[in-house]
């Protein structure tokens, strides 16, 4: 099978994450976006390292993983102290930093 | 010997000292010290005249080096005195008539509870004067210009309480400080041509600057002249300066000095000599002001305001004369020994009679008094037949010399310059002649004042007399005693030079004009204040009466000339400042902060619409490289 296939499907899925994050207000929805997006790019980085055929992309691709483990610990954690704040997981509500 | 020369400055200077702050245990003596190292000073000078006499001509330039006070690279500036026959000259001018008046100031001071004050800036004055006269660099000299500028101030505001008095002082020393600042001006203007301004260098190396900057240097060195010794355009202070206790009046503006811009142009005589130009400026100053003053003093009926004018017209005659050159210089300073003898006697002898008349100053309250103040009356009469130049008295010499040296000058200008100096020794015979009459001779014309008190007019105590005899002994002899064998020719030559000019007239027909004009001005004040009675309200006057009543409208001149156009520049210049400049800063800022403003709703806090933005930028920064690689 062609391997720019994958390349679209992660363009698309890349697509949706980034639509995601734009549109919908639930923190958790906008989250789980950017954790497509994430993804997204993993396939694209393993795709790239099989057409080239060496390792780049796949050590690329957990480095990707361990940072977008990291970035659920510490994004979690904001999500769940808002929202005991706030009440409200909207990220519209949360719109505090302006002048 | 050189030593002594700083014991000179340093009695009176402790003098101020201890007198300023010692503070009230030392009211009761405080006179007596002032006048005690007032006359060491004099003792001092004395001491040094002698070793000066004893000496060849040429080897009568002492100096004194007491410290390096400023030195930066080749910026050097010392605590150096030099005392040769000039600064001699002044130097026992400055104490001898400094010391009497301070003894006179015992008398007169006697009832003022401030005595050890006054004592103590009169001692600060002393201090101030000889430090301008014996410093042996332009740079020393401003510090001692300007001591006694301050010491002016102090003293004619004396009485502070009241207003008048606290103006007066205000004016002397704003009008002060417009001179001053030529002075510093040509201060700077010797440095940068010199590369010093001692008076060595400055003038051995005068031949070598061009006589552009030399006209520069002269005309500064004439403007702090000005406003120092009440020359036009900058006189309008020494009419006010009499609201000062009589005795200030006596020894700073008559004596001493007044004459300090005369002896800033006779000790700058290098630079002068080779400036032409500012020579001729000089010439006219002191022809202008000898009119002036002379005129002014016409029509003044307050004794003290009479008699500053009669100051400013004789210092007229000296600038007049320090302006012809090296045919002047000497008779400059004569005449300003002379004057400084019976000015100041005839100041001491108005505040003799201000003390017998309830400080009472307006001659037509008087009339009458040589019957009531037969010393005051003698001694003053001496000094006025001495002003007038009456033959053989000081100023028949030393004014005589003047107008002489005037004609000399030669041509067009020898003519006006002489013809000036003529008409100014006819008015000066006539407004002395006026005060003369008003004072001591016709009824007595004064009346109680407004709490019933008739003024007794009395002599005035010892103290005040000697003084004024001693003065009136200087009035009468100083100008033969200098005069005759020209003695005092020969002292001062080998410092200022001398030469004859071509007169275009002889010296005895000089002499008959002046003794013609002599008496047409005593002769016309007779017949108006001799022969009828002085009204006692002063009469309207004609138009120049009454200008010169005001001082030939000098402050009014000032007022709208200089308040007034200063006011006008200042206000356009706030309205340029308001509209243009402010204009320019606060459209700026209006800009910017519009723009601001309208960036700043990007700022809404949304973070999804930050989010927008990143990917917004994101998707140009893709494009961007994409389209590089195709081009």
């Amino acid at each position: 099978m062609n391997p720019v296939n994958y390349l679209y499907l992660a363009a698309l899925l890349f697509t949706i994450g980034a639509t995601g994050v734009l549109i919908r207000r639930n923190a958790i929805v906008v989250f789980m976006c950017i954790e497509l997006m994430l993804n997204a790019c993993n396939l694209a980085f393993v795709v790239f390292s099989r057409m080239h055929g060496n390792l780049d992309g796949q050590i690329i691709a957990f480095f990707t993983m361990v940072v977008a483990a990291a970035e659920v610990v510490v994004g979690l954690a904001i999500i769940v102290s808002l929202f005991r704040t706030r009440h409200s997981a909207s990220v519209d509500d949360a719109s505090l930093m302006k002048l | 010997m050189e030593n002594l020369i700083a014991l000179l400055i340093a009695a009176p200077l402790l003098g101020a000292a201890v007198l300023l702050v010692g503070g009230r245990r030392l009211d009761a003596v405080g006179q007596w010290i002032g006048t005690l190292l007032s006359a060491a000073s004099f003792v001092f000078g004395l001491i040094l005249f002698a070793d000066l006499l004893g000496k060849n001509a040429e080897h009568r330039t002492l100096t004194q080096h007491l410290w390096t006070w400023i030195s930066v690279g080749s910026f050097q500036a010392d605590v150096t005195f030099r005392l040769d026959q000039l600064s001699m000259t002044f130097v026992l001018l400055i104490t001898g008539v400094g010391s009497l008046i301070h003894l006179y100031s015992v008398g007169y001071m006697e009832h003022d509870e401030r005595r050890r004050r006054f004592f103590g800036y009169l001692n600060l004055f002393l201090a101030a004067m000889l430090l301008l006269v014996l410093a042996d660099n332009y740079l020393l000299l401003y510090v001692g210009w300007e001591g006694v500028g301050l010491a002016s101030y102090l003293l004619i505001g004396f009485w502070q309480h009241k207003p008048s008095a606290a103006t007066a002082a205000k004016k002397a020393f704003l009008v002060n400080r417009v001179g001053d600042m030529g002075l510093s001006i040509a201060i700077m203007l010797m440095f940068t041509t010199f590369g010093s301004f001692a008076f060595g260098p400055v003038f051995s190396h005068a031949g070598d600057a061009s006589e552009g900057k030399l006209t520069a240097i002269g005309l500064m060195l004439l403007l702090a002249a000005c406003g120092k010794s009440a020359q036009v355009p900058l006189q309008s202070w020494l009419g006010d300066a009499m609201e000062g206790p009589t005795p200030v009046s006596a020894l700073i503006h008559a004596a001493t000095m007044v004459t300090a811009g005369v002896y800033l142009i006779v000790r700058s005589a290098a630079i002068f000599n080779l400036a032409p130009d500012a020579q001729l400026a000089v010439t006219v100053v002191g022809a202008v002001t000898l009119l002036f003053g002379a005129i002014v003093g016409c029509a003044k009926d307050d004794i003290k305001k009479a008699l500053a004018g009669s100051t400013m017209s004789q210092i007229g005659y000296m600038i007049l004369a320090a302006g012809l050159g090296p045919i002047g210089y000497v008779f400059a300073i004569m005449h300003l020994v002379t004057h400084g003898f019976f000015k100041a006697g005839l100041f001491l002898g108005a505040g003799s009679v201000m003390h017998g008349m309830n400080d009472e100053v307006d001659m037509r309250r008087y009339g009458g008094l040589r019957k009531y103040m037969p010393v005051t009356f003698i001694t003053f009469g001496l000094g006025y037949l001495a002003i007038i130049g009456f033959p053989f008295l000081s100023g028949f010499f030393s004014k005589d010399a003047i107008i002489e040296a005037a004609f000399a000058k030669g041509g067009t200008q020898g003519w006006i310059l002489g013809g000036a100096a003529l008409l100014g020794a006819a008015i000066t015979a006539f407004y002395m002649t006026r005060v003369m009459l008003m004072t001591f001779f016709g009824e007595k014309r004064w009346q109680p004042d407004e709490n019933g008190n008739e003024p007794h007019p009395h002599e005035s105590p010892k103290v005040m007399t000697i003084p004024m005899v001693l003065l009136a002994f200087g009035s009468v002899f100083a100008g033969g005693l200098f005069s005759i064998g020209d003695r005092f020719l020969n002292w001062l030559e080998p410092v200022t030079g001398h030469s004859e000019g071509h007169s275009p007239i002889s010296a005895a027909t000089v002499t008959g004009a002046t003794m013609v004009c002599l008496v047409i001005g005593v002769g016309i004040a007779w017949a108006q204040y001799g022969r009828k009675p002085v009204p006692a309200v002063a009469p309207r006057g004609s138009l120049l009466t009454r200008a010169a009543r005001r001082d030939l409208l000098q402050d009014d001149f000032n007022h709208v000339v200089l308040v007034r156009g200063g006011e006008h520049l200042t206000r356009s210049l706030v309205y340029v400042d308001h509209t243009l400049v402010d204009g320019v800063v606060n459209g700026t800022a209006a800009g910017f902060g519009g723009l601001s403003g309208r960036l700043r709703r990007v700022q809404n806090g949304f973070a999804r619409s930050y989010a927008v933005s990143m990917f917004g930028g994101a998707a140009l920064l893709v494009a961007a490289t994409l389209l590089m690689r195709a081009v």
